[in-house]
């Protein structure tokens, strides 16, 4: 009786090991998969044991808005954040229903009487003011790309015009941007005057803030990308007699794809850093007035719903970079070297 | 008249430590069709004649005169083969040929035209089956096989050719050697090729310059090399006149003028 027992149970264990085994063997057939395998675990591994930290050491923190948020209260509050936004939407999809219906009954009233349409003007969310910052950020991470990249070529091709622009270009390198942020908002709300305006004020005058701190990063790199093409392939150029509109599309910008991407990548992460600077001082709608709007709110949900703040604009962070390293493989001619 | 002429050609640069005389009075005469040599130790200033032949650099004094008339610009007319074979390494092969060829024929040949002239360039280095691959795809030989076709194709009056094989294996050298010589004898190209190897100068020219060292380095000897061609790298291994010929270079390089005293 004991006998079987045990051999039912030896049987058991040893299918169970020759499964580990198989799978196992199946791991090595293909490295990629066990690379992949490797990696996802290191990383899971990785938010694990900092979430763990993270929740301990903010156990221990008791400030006056309440204890420091942990991963629980963030998780928390994360749920929050998304009621928030549907009860807004709810009420958004409510008051155009009830403007409807009231115009409804005053055209079979008076069919010619005018009728208003007006915007709902609700609270911004926070999936509205992410939407906002993202809006902000491209709209001046382009408009700096369409000066610096330009610009750049022409600094590169030109000894005498880098001569004459490299002073002002390194001491307005050096300039935090939100310096800028009182004179920009003043300019703007002095020379942006129109009965309609396409864009708001403080839209305008965040991209603006954001575009003249994505200006450096691409217009150095750019610089240094085309000023470093091959001697020999410029020699090729020379003798093959290329005009410099094609001199340019065939000869520097292929050579200089690398270190213009390198500026423009550069470029978007300060830009993003910085727009959330320049939203919390100029109260500008978006992710950075979201947190101050919350830091002055102060109820015991604030931190937790800053922390999902800061959260989200490292993620999106993130993902702005990858989105910017996937267009530089695409647009790239060399495959082969590893980017990071 | 000859077909090109180095007239009293001297340069100076304008370096950190002063001005550096390069080169100092070097006149040459160069028939049609003829292949000429450059040879010396490093730092002689044998790619310095080049570059000003091609028109890269402008001489201080004396110039280039072509066909009678002076040049001092670089054109496709004096096509350069560059060292280490200065390919656009986002275009193919095919692609890198065509750059040139767009720009000499764009108002005398059509599309086809040009398609087929590419492909007989291509043909003509036997490079037609990679015609598709990117630089970095192919080995160092073909790429300056490609290098050649580009120029070819371009249908120069002078083919300037910068140590063209210096970076190349002994056996790739020779096969490409070989291929220039048959290009040489079809298309009767004038060519000036820089080279360091006293073997490959003797093979393949008809005169051979030797160059004094630097600075103010000039034209030291010139040798002519009067075999018969076409020239078979075997046979004139145990020829007495490619002996004589390839001792009297070493003779000028090691014996006349010593390795550079100055460090170049």
């Amino acid at each position: 009786m004991k006998d079987e027992d045990r051999n039912v149970t030896t049987t058991a264990t040893e299918t169970y090991t020759r499964e580990i085994k198989l799978d196992l063997s199946k791991l090595k057939l293909s490295p990629k998969l066990t690379k992949i395998v490797r990696s996802v675990s290191l990383s899971a591994a990785g938010i694990f044991v900092f979430l763990i930290l993270w929740q301990a050491t903010a156990n221990s923190i008791v400030t006056s808005l309440g204890q420091f948020p942990g991963p629980t209260q963030v998780w928390e509050q994360i749920g929050n954040l998304q009621d928030d936004y549907q009860r807004e939407k709810d009420r958004e999809i409510a008051f155009y229903e009830r403007q409807e219906e009231r115009n409804a009954r005053t055209l079979e009233r008076d069919p010619d009487a005018e009728i208003r349409i007006r915007e709902y003007t609700g609270r911004p969310t926070f999936i509205d003011q992410i939407q906002t910052s993202l809006v902000t950020v491209m709209f001046g991470f382009v408009l700096a790309t369409l000066i610096a990249v330009p610009l750049g070529i022409i600094c590169g091709l030109s000894e005498t015009i880098y001569s004459a622009i490299n002073p002002i270009i390194q001491t307005f390198k050096p300039v935090s941007p939100l310096a800028w942020l009182p004179l920009v908002t003043m300019v703007v709300s002095a020379l942006y005057v129109s009965e309609d305006p396409m864009f708001e004020k403080s839209f305008v005058t965040s991209a603006i803030t954001v575009a003249l701190c994505c200006l450096w990063p691409t217009v150095i790199n750019t610089t240094v990308g085309v000023a470093s093409v091959d001697q020999d392939l410029v020699n090729v150029s020379r003798v093959i007699c290329l005009s410099t509109p094609m001199h340019i599309r065939k000869i520097v910008l292929p050579s200089a794809v690398p270190l213009i991407f390198t500026g423009m990548r550069l470029s978007l992460a300060t830009g993003w850093m910085v727009l959330i600077a320049a939203e919390m001082l100029a109260q500008n709608p978006g992710l950075g007035k979201f947190i101050w709007d919350e830091f002055q709110n102060g109820s015991s949900d604030s931190l937790g719903r800053i922390m999902v703040a800061v959260l989200v604009i490292g993620l999106i962070g993130l993902v702005l970079d990858r989105l910017m390293l996937s267009l530089q493989r695409w647009l790239s001619w060399d495959k082969q070297t590893v980017l990071r | 008249m000859s077909y090109l002429e180095i007239s009293s050609v001297g340069i100076e640069f304008n370096t950190e430590s002063g001005k550096f005389r390069a080169l100092q009075d070097v006149s040459l005469k160069i028939e049609k069709g003829e292949f000429i040599s450059l040879i010396g130790h490093s730092g002689c200033g044998k790619s310095t004649v080049l570059n000003i032949l091609a028109g890269l650099y402008e001489a201080t004094e004396g110039g280039i005169i072509l066909e009678g008339k002076q040049v001092n610009s670089p054109s496709p007319d004096r096509a350069v083969v560059f060292q280490n074979h200065a390919l656009l390494p986002w275009l193919t092969c095919y692609e890198n040929v065509e750059l040139g060829v767009k720009q000499v024929f764009k108002d005398t040949k059509t599309k086809a035209e040009m398609k087929e002239w590419i492909e007989y360039n291509l043909d003509l280095v036997h490079i037609s089956h990679a015609k598709n691959k990117k630089p970095h795809e192919i080995s160092g030989g073909m790429k300056q096989r490609v290098g050649i076709a580009r120029c070819l194709a371009m249908q120069p009056k002078v083919l300037l050719m910068d140590e063209p094989f210096g970076a190349l294996d002994a056996l790739t050298r020779a096969h490409l050697q070989d291929s220039l010589m048959e290009i040489h004898a079809d298309l009767g190209t004038t060519v000036v090729m820089i080279t360091h190897d006293v073997d490959e100068a003797v093979l393949l020219s008809d005169r051979i310059v030797m160059m004094s060292n630097g600075p103010a380095a000039t034209i030291g000897d010139i040798l002519t090399v009067d075999l018969p061609r076409p020239r078979d790298r075997l046979a004139l291994a145990e020829d007495a006149d490619f002996v004589h010929a390839r001792q009297q270079v070493l003779e000028f390089l090691y014996d006349k003028h010593k390795f550079p005293t100055k460090a170049a």
